[in-house]
């Protein structure tokens, strides 16, 4: 290659004229290159394929099995279906509470963060006003601060106000810190929202608060979705919040629950319990994944993107 | 449009604004005026003591193994997880060649499915993850033992998590394996914005793979590419870590603290020592890192920008 002396063609330059005619580079050396590269890179795109799948498949596997058959050989197939491991986990290992407590935390959670974050984003975005400047900042400055130095004082104050270890509490907690991002992202989106609409409603005697509800918040609609799926999957993932915040036993979130299980499992044993209860937790969202897959995608890059 | 309109303002912010200031901004003021103080957090007394904390920190071994892992963390797993996942969206996304009639730029073979599935592990939580990889590593019974052992490599039989020397880098295995899909399918989306007369051009000039990526491909997808490294370098300080040294390495903290970061000993020192104003105070040092990567990340990954 001799690219010292040529720098690289800047497409703007070199781009226009060509694509006009239909080009092929010189068949022979295309071939050549292509079988070699083809096979590595197919090969390695496989075999990351494979790491991805193995594991989760490798749960499935074993959350039929039964507890020897876990030991002794952890690849076989199991012999039989065990069935039992699941309705242990969900009945006497608690699985079905930590999933309604995760329902209820992440529900309320996501309404009041859609709510309350399109609310400020709203504002922020379209309405002339001092310091809304300096409050926008203050809100995106979340994004990149570290959770966990913030943790251990509003472990106090959480404390101070009698909200630990309580479902609404988690709730107000995990709204705050989603705000950031939802206000950032929802402010932008009302941005390229056209103006004249919310004006003509306005003439035509809605208040502000009648034309958000009825007029701008319809029309938000896609960008409400997105940043709900992002919302949704940061907040049924958490962990480290409920780890600080939460430790009452009977309060316990899927992932927090999970993990003490598996503590205690040191002294129990129940691992096929434990397995079972592992692949429950992960089964809702992969099937949401695969059912919303475009929307996951775009919610969750909208994200790094801008 | 004024009629009621600071009314309205601030009926609107009040709550969103109050919630924030009081759960995410008062906290971290606090934090860093505790980090003068003696504080427990088990008593509500406490006096300032000026720096202390800070010589303390100087002096804290813990706090210096700490450092050295969160910054390994952060330079090297962005590294790792960019560049494969760089491979793989190119592969998927410009790699594949013209099949008849098909437009000139395409993926492989089975680029949709590849997306697909390589974003599992970013939908999962990183505690569910993380328990997961924790069995898949255990010495006696795990998959990836006993897989050595199938194929014959008796003797090959790492204790993964319980040597010290390994678990640093079993636990980044595990981070990498969760975050490069998200990576794939963020560059996929930046690939797929750049026009393809550019892709023609480059290979009308003879260019291969090679040298269409770093000459087509990476320049123009840079601010991604960028914005992708400040973001994965301020998750691998902070919660994604944190999650997994805690649940996977014993201890927790590994070893002789051989996987310790500093999220953790922010997290041990407050909940577990009750010395929450020291905590604090390597909280600020996390800060002070944090910061200083995406400063530095900015600074060397500036170059004019490519309009197309």
């Amino acid at each position: 290659m001799k690219t010292t002396e040529t720098p690289a063609p800047l497409p703007a330059e070199s781009g226009a004229p060509i694509t006009k005619t239909d080009v092929r580079p010189p068949p022979v050396k295309e071939k050549k290159e292509g079988t070699v590269l083809n096979v590595f890179s197919h090969g390695v795109l496989v075999i990351w394929a494979f790491m991805v799948v193995m594991p989760l498949l490798w749960a499935v596997m074993t959350s039929f099995k039964d507890d020897r058959s876990i030991f002794s050989s952890p690849w076989s197939l199991p012999d039989s279906l065990h069935f039992d491991n699941w309705s242990r986990a969900w009945t006497q290992a608690n699985m079905s509470d930590y999933f309604l407590n995760t329902v209820l935390v992440v529900g309320g959670s996501l309404i009041g963060t859609l709510v309350l974050g399109s609310m400020a984003a709203y504002v922020l975005a379209r309405f002339d006003f001092p310091g809304n400047r300096f409050i926008y900042f203050l809100f995106i400055g979340g994004m990149s601060f570290p959770i966990m130095l913030a943790l251990v004082p509003l472990f106090y104050v959480v404390n101070n106000m009698g909200l630990l270890n309580t479902i609404h509490g988690l709730i107000l907690v995990y709204i705050a810190y989603s705000l950031p991002f939802t206000v950032f992202f929802l402010a932008a989106f009302f941005r390229t929202l056209p103006t004249s609409i919310a004006e003509a409603a306005f003439v035509d005697g809605a208040s502000h608060s009648r034309t958000f509800f009825q007029i701008m918040l319809p029309m938000a609609k896609p960008g409400l979705i997105s940043v709900g799926i992002f919302n949704f999957l940061g907040q049924w993932n958490q962990y480290m919040l409920p780890t600080v915040l939460n430790t009452d036993p009977d309060k316990r979130v899927l992932t927090q629950g999970l993990v003490q299980l598996a503590v205690s499992q040191g002294y129990k044993g129940d691992w096929s319990g434990l397995f079972a209860g592992l692949v429950m937790a992960m089964l809702p969202v992969l099937a949401a994944y695969i059912v919303f897959q475009r929307q996951v995608v775009q919610g969750l890059t909208a994200g790094a993107l801008k | 449009m004024q009629h009621g309109k600071y009314r309205f303002i601030v009926g609107f912010l009040a709550l969103p604004l109050g919630l924030y200031a009081l759960f995410v901004v008062w906290p971290f003021i606090q934090s860093i005026y505790y980090s003068f103080t003696d504080w427990t957090g088990l008593s509500p007394e406490f006096k300032m003591v000026g720096f202390d904390n800070y010589s303390r920190m100087l002096d804290d071994d813990i706090f210096w193994k700490s450092l050295q892992h969160s910054l390994l963390f952060a330079l090297l797993l962005p590294v790792v997880t960019i560049g494969l996942a760089l491979f793989f969206a190119f592969m998927i996304n410009v790699g594949g060649r013209k099949r008849k009639n098909g437009p000139v730029i395409t993926g492989v073979r089975g680029s949709s499915f590849y997306k697909i599935v390589y974003f599992f592990p970013q939908v999962l939580s990183i505690a569910i993850v993380a328990l997961l990889f924790a069995f898949a590593y255990n010495p006696d019974s795990g998959a990836l033992n006993s897989l050595l052992r199938g194929i014959g490599l008796d003797d090959v039989q790492p204790l993964w998590l319980g040597d010290p020397d390994l678990a640093l880098w079993a636990v980044m295995a595990v981070l990498v394996w969760s975050t490069v899909g998200f990576f794939v399918v963020l560059f996929s989306a930046g690939m797929a914005s750049i026009p393809a007369e550019m892709y023609e051009a480059a290979l009308l000039d003879g260019a291969n793979r090679v040298t269409t990526f770093f000459r087509v491909t990476l320049p123009l997808l840079w601010d991604t590419v960028q914005s992708g490294w400040v973001y994965m370098g301020i998750l691998a300080l902070g919660a994604e870590s944190f999650a997994v040294v805690q649940i996977m390495t014993t201890g927790p903290g590994g070893p002789d603290y051989s996987t310790t970061v500093m999220v953790l000993y922010v997290y041990q020192k407050a909940f577990r020592d009750g010395q929450a104003a020291y905590a604090t105070t390597i909280g600020v040092a996390l800060l002070v890192v944090t910061l200083a990567f995406a400063a530095v990340v900015m600074r060397l990954g500036r170059r004019e920008r490519l309009e197309y």
